[in-house]
């Protein structure tokens, strides 16, 4: 980090010499990038959030990503790019609006616009090769692009992007992303080593021309901004001390699973899912592990199972609709006490609904949606960190309860990039080898012990150990039986199990006080949102705490002794819920926040709730306003 | 049997001999003549025959009368869901390529619910054995139209008689690229049935085994003039398939088909003018998906060290 900071001095003192410089320094800026679908700008914004990472900023990364592959040209819905959003310390949200904006062109900046995604006052930097385009229409569309952005404060700098990159390569399309990220580099001051090494592992699968024309890019950009511009921004790196890592929330999921001992993934492609898979697919291997693409949803669970049965525990990734297509399977998982690991990173629904979008629509859906009386647990991470750490928990659940254990995650996780430190790991995650010797003899396959429910899993290769597992009901030797007494008590052995891993729980730690006016409720990816707002909020004197759930079935002890010590409970979620006040709405029918049914049924506390179904995550200061006002509405009552 | 009283003088491993008793599971509940005794009696001798352990044993079933089979063999048993025997055989395997794996499925599962695994399975060539117990009927459920059901075969379902044309399984299944074993036998035909089980089970690959099985109760009179009339039976005999000559004094028409002529044992697939029985086709040289995906383990240090070295990537 000092190294660093002398390259900040020089590089300072070298754009001086001919334009007054304003520094601006912040302990936490927003910037994106932004241009049509295949333009680079994620690859760019990656980059760019890696090295801040590298030099001891605390990051955060949001893909912008249209639903299609390759959406129109130049329209608003089309805009793809990355918000990237760096800190002094830690950032574990993506924020409100954008302080730097970086646009490819007038329409995908309008996009962002029109979303409130931009900061009044915030650094614009546009491409202005369309402003004399030699199509009418272009520069019509760019002028009424201008109108409407004008008066909104914005600082926009015009940037000759395409001009300057035709001076290195043929199709300007395919090094923008770098020339934006040169500019970028100025303007935060970022380790250009840092950054040539980091464009070096970006395009390691290509040939050495391409990363020497990247690099070119990079430095003209660079240039260009220390020749144009006379703003630059300071966001000092606090982090450092401890190893850290870099990555994305599907990334960590995969690595998790190593970690875990598991050597089988059975998959099918689903957005946001699906780059699991993808890691999976270059670092398994190694492992002896496997990752098989079934043919469908349905036969990715039944290898999952099939695997798991025969041996060490399996998993599976899916996104909502996959979910769906697996529940009968996950019924006979839990009906044979077959554990397995099934991975669901959530997107916008119901059906097809939103893919590439964040949401939490699933929870109840995972923990209700098997026909039957299916008891098994859900979990979901909050962190990135914790999708690495949920799937060592998840398979030691799993195996110890011999139950399905579904772990949420969601598209915010899946493609935000955050740095987490480095998981110090232990021989203990990856679980032993299931034993093979022989079952003392009548020993039965679900020897249930009568007070935990719990009993020892044989596997195929045990001699003695053989019994043909059945989804129909069965008793202790696994015989189909459909006696009323059996199935009365097979079922609560099922049941039974998911209240001693509960009594296994510490109850969950308040953030802020342990008492006051208001605790918010949240789980998933939202926690950064929700605990930056809570902390401002604190800051201006509200009495405000909240309270973040990774276990949702079971739920977590002792959560009705805390909300009594709470004017008013209520929870902040990215799924649909009814407002109070819309027509046809009473208190009987609203349909609330999935948490916020579960809660409410647990504890008998008149748990209220605040969600929003936008595609995109919570920002905080939104949770501000609605912290504000449920005070006001008397949650000091 | 040499076994306990020997282990004295033997390590306790030393193996036994196992007989058709010891592959005996639960009391078998299908209907008094129901072809699917037939076919768990074959089972059986094959199992003793070939010496297979139990505990290394694994009958995967999916739900139909038929998939009721492992539970009345003694092994390892998984009588999963509707159509999904085979993703789940496909996992057992892939996990531990040293089970021996049977699958037993009826026309409802196999060429229904579970077609597409059906397809991908045959695709995939992973080493097991696929029995399709085709009785051209829903069973269990009583009494409704498979795609198997003959045309204007009536059903509770199409009270009228089942509109399409039957579905031909082995025509299917030979459409298949990597198909690398077709054949077809009758649960009447007990020599010919064990000897395409066994065929089956010493082939190294997928071997797919439609299996023409009398219901007494809901199909009896579909096989019926084929029980009674030897001569609408054609056999498929090869050195390289399987050959019967204790049936030729019954079974008259037989056909030296060399399986590995996949043109001829498409043409042959498609005929309906009688019943051809035998290996239609065998190529065991065709690519098996778990010897192809198969990776050495690694011990729980080696595999922290490779992860360590895989987490240097991302390290800040």
């Amino acid at each position: 980090m000092t190294t660093n900071a002398s390259a900040t001095d020089t590089a300072t003192d070298e754009s001086r010499t001919d334009i007054d410089v304003e520094v601006i320094r912040d302990r936490v800026h927003t910037v994106e990038i932004v241009s049509d679908s295949g333009e680079g700008a994620q690859k760019c914004g990656q980059i760019f959030g890696a090295v801040s990472a590298k030099m001891g900023n605390g990051v955060w990364t949001v893909e912008i990503i249209p639903a299609e592959i390759q959406p129109p040209a130049r329209s608003p819905a089309g805009a793809s790019g990355n918000r990237i959003r760096i800190g002094t310390k830690e950032v574990t949200n993506w924020g409100d609006r954008t302080n730097v904006c970086v646009a490819f062109n007038e329409q995908v900046l309008l996009a962002r616009h029109r979303l409130d995604a931009i900061e009044p006052g915030a650094l614009i930097l546009v491409e202005n090769m369309w402003k004399e385009h030699r199509d009418e229409d272009v520069r019509a569309e760019w002028r009424a692009a201008m109108d409407e952005l004008e008066g909104c404060g914005y600082r926009i700098i015009e940037v000759p992007m395409e001009e300057r990159c035709l001076t290195v390569v043929d199709d300007a399309r395919k090094g923008k992303n770098m020339f934006a990220l040169g500019m970028l580099a100025w303007i935060f001051d970022r380790d250009l080593d840092l950054t040539r090494d980091q464009i070096a592992y970006a395009f390691r699968k290509k040939s050495e021309e391409v990363y020497e024309k990247n690099v070119t890019l990079l430095e003209l950009g660079y240039a260009w901004a220390g020749e144009n511009l006379d703003i630059r921004i300071d966001i000092p790196p606090g982090l450092g001390g401890e190893d850290m890592v870099v990555m994305n929330g599907n990334q960590a999921v995969a690595f998790g699973a190593v970690a875990a001992g598991m050597e089988l993934a059975a998959m099918y492609p689903i957005t946001p899912a699906t780059s699991v898979s993808h890691q999976l697919g270059e670092i398994f291997h190694k492992f002896g592990g496997i990752v098989h693409q079934a043919e469908d949803e349905i036969a990715a669970a039944g290898v999952a199972i099939g695997a798991s049965y025969s041996g060490k525990v399996a998993f599976t990734i899916t996104s909502g609709p996959g979910l769906a297509l697996k529940t009968e399977f996950l019924g006979l998982a839990i009906m044979s006490e077959i554990p397995l690991v099934v991975v669901d990173v959530q997107r916008g629904g119901p059906s097809t609904g939103l893919p590439t979008k964040v949401e939490q629509s699933d929870l109840l859906a995972t923990i209700f949606g098997q026909p039957g009386d299916a008891p098994h647990v859900v979990m979901a991470a909050a962190t990135i960190e914790e999708c690495f750490h949920s799937m060592i928990t998840a398979r030691r659940i799993a195996e110890t309860f011999r139950t399905v254990v579904i772990v949420l995650s969601d598209a915010n996780l899946a493609t935000g990039v955050q740095p987490f430190r480095r998981p110090s790991l232990d021989p203990v995650w990856m679980g032993s080898r299931p034993d093979t010797g022989p079952v003392p003899e009548s020993k039965p396959p679900y020897d249930w012990d009568e007070d935990t429910g719990l009993s020892q899993r044989f596997i195929p290769g045990q001699p003695g150990g053989m019994h043909t597992v059945t989804g129909l009901a069965h008793d202790e030797a696994s015989h189909v039986a459909y006696a009323s007494d059996i199935n009365q008590k097979s079922s609560a052995m099922r049941s039974r199990k998911i209240a001693v891993l509960n009594s296994t729980m510490q109850p969950p730690k308040v953030n802020g006080s342990d008492s006051g006016d208001l605790l918010i409720v949240g789980w998933g990816s939202t926690k950064g949102a929700i605990e930056e707002a809570v902390e401002t909020a604190r800051e201006q004197g509200l009495s405000v705490s909240s309270l973040h759930l990774r276990f949702l079935s079971p739920l977590e002890p002792g959560l009705k002794e805390i909300f009594q010590r709470f004017g008013k409970v209520m929870t902040v979620e990215i799924n649909y819920s009814d407002e109070p006040d819309a027509p046809f709405i009473t208190a009987e029918n609203r349909r609330r926040g999935q948490l916020a049914w579960l809660l409410r049924a647990a504890t008998l506390v008149d748990v209220d709730c605040w969600t929003r179904v936008l595609g995109e995550p919570l920002r905080p200061g939104v949770i501000l306003d609605v912290i504000r006002s449920n005070i006001a509405k008397g949650g000091a009552a | 049997m040499s076994g306990h009283s020997c282990s004295l003088l033997f390590p306790v491993e030393e193996e036994r001999e196992y007989s058709m008793a010891d592959y005996q599971g639960a009391q078998a509940r299908w209907c008094p003549g129901c072809g699917d005794h037939s076919v768990l009696t074959a089972t059986q001798r094959l199992l003793a025959a070939e010496q297979l352990k139990p505990e290394d044993t694994v009958f995967v079933s999916g739900i139909g009368c038929s998939s009721r089979f492992p539970h009345y063999v003694s092994s390892y048993g998984f009588h999963g869901i509707h159509g999904r025997a085979l993703p789940v055989a496909t996992g057992i395997k892939l996990h531990r390529p040293d089970l021996h794996v049977f699958v037993v499925m009826g026309d409802g599962d196999c060429t229904s619910i579970g077609a597409a695994h059906w397809l991908h399975a045959t695709r995939y060539n992973v080493d097991m054995v696929a029995l399709m117990l085709d009785n051209n009927i829903y069973g269990l459920t009583k009494m409704q139209t498979s795609p198997t059901t003959p045309k204007g075969y009536r059903s509770n379902t199409q009270p009228m008689g089942s509109y399409l044309p039957a579905l031909n399984p082995i025509e299917a299944t030979l459409g298949v690229t990597n198909a690398s074993f077709v054949a077809q036998t009758a649960e009447w035909m007990p020599a010919h049935l064990y000897a395409t089980l066994q065929a089956a089970y010493k082939h190294n690959g997928f071997a797919f085994v439609r299996i023409l099985q009398r219901c007494p109760v809901f199909t009896g009179d579909i096989y019926q003039d084929a029980v009674r009339n030897p001569e609408m039976i054609q056999m498929l005999e090869h050195p390289d398939g399987i050959e019967v000559p204790d049936l030729h004094q019954i079974y008259k028409d037989v056909n030296r088909h060399d399986p590995r002529n996949m043109d001829a044992a498409r043409e042959m697939a498609e005929k309906t003018d009688r019943i051809r029985v035998g290996v239609f086709f065998r190529d065991e040289s065709r690519p098996r998906y778990e010897e192809t995906r198969h990776l050495p383990l690694h011990t729980t240090d080696e595999k922290i060290g490779i992860l360590n070295e895989e987490l240097d990537k991302y390290a800040v």
